[in-house]
């Protein structure tokens, strides 16, 4: 993991008393709430519909145990003892004073986190694959450029003020987890002919009220490129980007409006006068620091097929289910992916309590090197477990209630916060995926549908992803009643898709009723090992449709 | 009656306020002074002028019934506002 | 409104010209709109006297290359200091070879006067009257930065 050295930590200190400073402006007057909106948002901090919501960077999903008990620490003392993991891998707490903020943010800043760009229009914290630096399909730990991107882009003086907020991705793996193409750039490892590792460079992809896959500007850049490279793309989009219309502002209208093509010339330009004019080049000897922190750490060997699990596994269908659907290859021999589902059935998707936090946290330090990952799909994963450690490592999951086996299927439900908590939400989303994982509960049928994602959004901005789930819900207000419109076919990994509106907005006594027809008729007309999108590619809107809107 | 309410987050800690008819803000709802519409322009007039002064952030008028116990929201939005999350989360620290 | 230069607030000597304004007689620094200076550009080179362009944000700065080393000021725009277009403005000019006074202009406030420096910023033309506070303030805040210093060799 990567540790702050004495800069980050100076600078982290220079922030804290920086926003320490502006906060006490605020509440003298200085600052106007206009000028002050965007400092704050700069630092995480939203006013949301009940109080200020304090939004903590998990970069590149990354934590240790010593901060995942800091944060149960911070959640218990400033907030109402639990909090949210997001989409974008970081974690909400909702109930946040403004007149604490400055401590909570001194509190964060020992344990080298902060808020720092999770909000603002600017490049917002970088995400990851959850599972960097352990996956079996890995060319190379793309954290070390997701580090890297995070030095760049901190308090960038050039990128403080863009057109919008800009939201970066980055995978080193063949299977894209970290939805690459939705975001404003995604980046994506690959070898050249000879063999180099550099990045495909995706830009102009996003949800929201225009959905819009990314476009691939350049198929190979070097690595030490990447700066100089990044850096036309935003001078470019800071340049060019609309500030006429909110709706209009994201890179993928510039994108879409210019073409791929003319884009990629116009960064190709700006590049090439950066590069002439010395070039954003990395410091050699910090890069090679930035990789050791990344190295892949001292496994002991462990046996690859362990007796004892093999014995449970026959056993206790219950932990052989566990280890099929939440445990995933690691590049370790004798080691296992462990994703933490939470998801339990009839709980808010994502949400965790500080005693939760903290039992992550301990589990963490016992059985995965101290690490753990927060899953852009709102689940917490311990990258480093021995297979022979399972057993354990089960029913401590068990005990807070993070072990249900639904890791890719249908209740391993993404959602937002919806209007439980967010001011611009206008429909709920945590009690439709409460309903829906209840008539799922049976976990027999729910792994008898297979693979099946849904992704719930409470409105139009789209932090649910529902464009890219299989089966969408976006949550709309139809004359003061809560409605959800049902999109199919989406898709964030490798062939991202954006999701077909199927027909009208459905109500939301309905909408339990109609997911379940709909799946139903997936179960009847699916060919022998086909999973819903696949089937949803094959046969269309059309079935579905048909009983989603069957009287029922 | 119906009428509208004059509502705000207070500047310090976030919190869900609305204007009594003493002018000052309470963080019950019902405390509310239900106004009708040429009331309702002045109080937010008078409200904005607490935002100036760093009392709170944004206010605005929201549409509200006469209850048995005093104003009633009528926007789903502002329901949940005022009464808080619709969901519980099993382990949280209530108040 | 106080001009601030070297974090002190001094006197403006520049005129700053109208499109309709008469030029007044040479000896006199004076700027112009970016559009200006396009229709009038050889009158404004043959005077003796430092000439300058106002830029509107949403101008690219190339056209102004060959005339960088002529001129004495440029002023880029903030129509609000959320619109943050004049941030690349200010890099381009600077990397574009151009070394006069750099003037940030519009709503200027202390929170960006330390972005603004960075890229470029020399003078920045203040609404408040404690201009030279906040500037200390401003800069006094940060000795750390990423950029250029850090992963930027």
């Amino acid at each position: 993991m990567y540790r702050y050295d004495e800069f980050d930590r100076a600078f982290l200190a220079e922030r804290t008393a920086q926003f320490r400073d502006q906060v006490a402006r605020r509440l003298a007057g200085d600052l106007s709430e206009d000028e002050f909106k965007p400092l704050r948002l700069m630092n995480g901090l939203y006013l949301q519909l009940h109080a200020y919501m304090l939004r903590i960077a998990v970069p590149y999903g990354t934590l240790s145990s010593v901060q995942m008990r800091r944060l149960a620490d911070v959640a218990e003392r400033w907030d109402r003892g639990y909090g949210h993991f997001t989409t974008r891998q970081n974690i909400q707490l909702n109930w946040i004073r403004l007149e604490d903020a400055p401590d909570i943010m001194a509190a964060l800043a020992e344990v080298e986190m902060h808020g720092i760009q999770t909000s603002g229009n600017c490049i917002r914290n970088v995400t990851a694959d959850q599972y960097a630096g352990v996956a079996a399909d890995e060319i190379e730990d793309p954290r070390i450029w997701a580090e890297i991107l995070r030095q760049w882009s901190t308090n960038h003086p050039e990128f403080s003020f863009l057109p919008r907020k800009f939201k970066i991705a980055v995978t080193g793996a063949e299977f894209d987890r970290a939805a690459i193409r939705v975001h404003d750039i995604g980046l994506r490892m690959r070898r050249d002919p000879g063999g180099a590792a550099g990045f495909e460079v995706v830009v102009g992809g996003g949800l929201g009220r225009t959905p819009l896959v990314g476009r691939t500007i350049r198929d190979f850049l070097p690595k030490d490129d990447l700066l100089g490279y990044l850096e036309a793309v935003m001078r470019v989009y800071n340049a060019l980007g609309r500030r006429d219309n909110l709706y209009k502002s994201r890179i993928k209208i510039l994108v879409h409006d210019v073409g791929a093509e003319e884009m990629g010339r116009l960064v190709d330009a700006e590049f090439r006068a950066i590069q002439a004019d010395g070039g954003v080049a990395l410091d050699p000897d910090l890069v090679r620091r930035i990789q050791d922190h990344f190295a892949p750490p001292a496994y002991a060997s462990a046996p690859a097929d362990p007796d004892a699990v093999r014995a449970l596994e026959r056993a206790d269908p219950a932990f052989a289910r566990w280890v099929a659907t939440n445990t995933a290859a690691h590049r370790e021999p004798g080691h296992a992916i462990v994703n933490l589902s939470l998801k339990p059935h009839g709980r808010p998707p994502g949400d965790a309590t500080a005693a939760e936090m903290r039992a992550v946290a301990d589990m963490a330090e016992r059985w995965s090197l101290g690490e753990i990952r927060v899953a852009h799909e709102q689940n917490l994963v311990l990258p480093h477990v021995r297979r022979a450690d399972l057993p354990a490592v089960w029913r401590a999951a068990q005990e807070i209630g993070f072990a249900t086996p639904n890791i890719g299927l249908l209740t391993d439900i993404i959602a937002c916060p919806g209007l439980d908590y967010c001011a611009l939400a206008t429909a709920r989303s945590i009690p439709v995926a409460e309903r829906l994982a209840d008539r799922f509960r049976d976990l027999d049928r729910l792994h008898a549908i297979g693979p099946f994602r849904i992704n719930i959004s409470g409105c139009i901005n789209a932090c649910g992803h529902h464009h890219v789930g299989h089966v969408g819900l976006l949550g709309v207000d139809k004359n003061g009643e809560e409605f959800y419109q049902i999109t199919l076919g989406g898709n964030s990994d490798n062939d991202t898709a954006i999701g077909r509106i199927v027909g009208p907005a459905v109500s939301s006594a309905e909408v339990v009723d109609a997911i379940e027809r709909l799946v139903e008729t997936y179960v009847a007309i699916r060919e022998e090992g086909e999973t819903f999108l696949e089937t949803c590619r094959r046969v269309g809107n059309g079935p579905f449709k048909e009983s989603i809107y069957a009287a029922a | 009656m119906t009428g509208q309410i004059v509502t705000a987050n207070r500047l310090t800690d976030g919190a869900v306020v609305f204007r009594t008819g003493a002018g000052g803000w309470s963080t019950r709802v019902t405390d509310a002074a239900l106004l009708d519409a040429g009331a309702a322009a002045a109080a937010l007039e008078v409200a904005q002028a607490d935002a100036s002064r760093q009392i709170v952030v944004g206010p605005y008028l929201a549409n509200a019934a006469a209850g048995p116990d005093g104003p009633v929201p009528v926007e789903f939005r502002e329901r949940i506002r005022a009464r808080g999350p619709t969901v519980g989360l099993p382990g949280a620290i209530q108040d | 409104m106080p001009l601030l230069k070297g974090g002190h607030a001094v006197a403006d000597a520049w005129v700053h010209l109208d499109d309709a304004e008469p030029l007044p007689p040479d000896g006199v620094a004076v700027t112009v709109s970016g559009e200006r200076w396009e229709r009038e550009r050889a009158v404004l080179l043959a005077r003796a006297a430092p000439v300058g362009v106002r830029l509107g944000n949403g101008a690219p700065v190339e056209p102004l290359a060959a005339d960088l080393p002529r001129l004495g000021l440029i002023a880029l725009h903030f129509p609000k200091f959320s619109d943050g277009r004049a941030y690349s403005q200010a890099r381009r000019l600077r990397r574009a070879g151009y070394r006069g006074e750099l003037r940030a202009t519009g709503n200027v406030l202390q929170d960006q006067l330390l972005l603004m420096a960075r890229v470029g910023f020399d003078a920045f033309q203040m609404a408040a009257s404690d201009a030279e506070r906040r500037w200390q303030a401003a800069v006094g805040a940060y000795a750390h930065f990423y950029q250029p210093r850090r992963t930027v060799a």
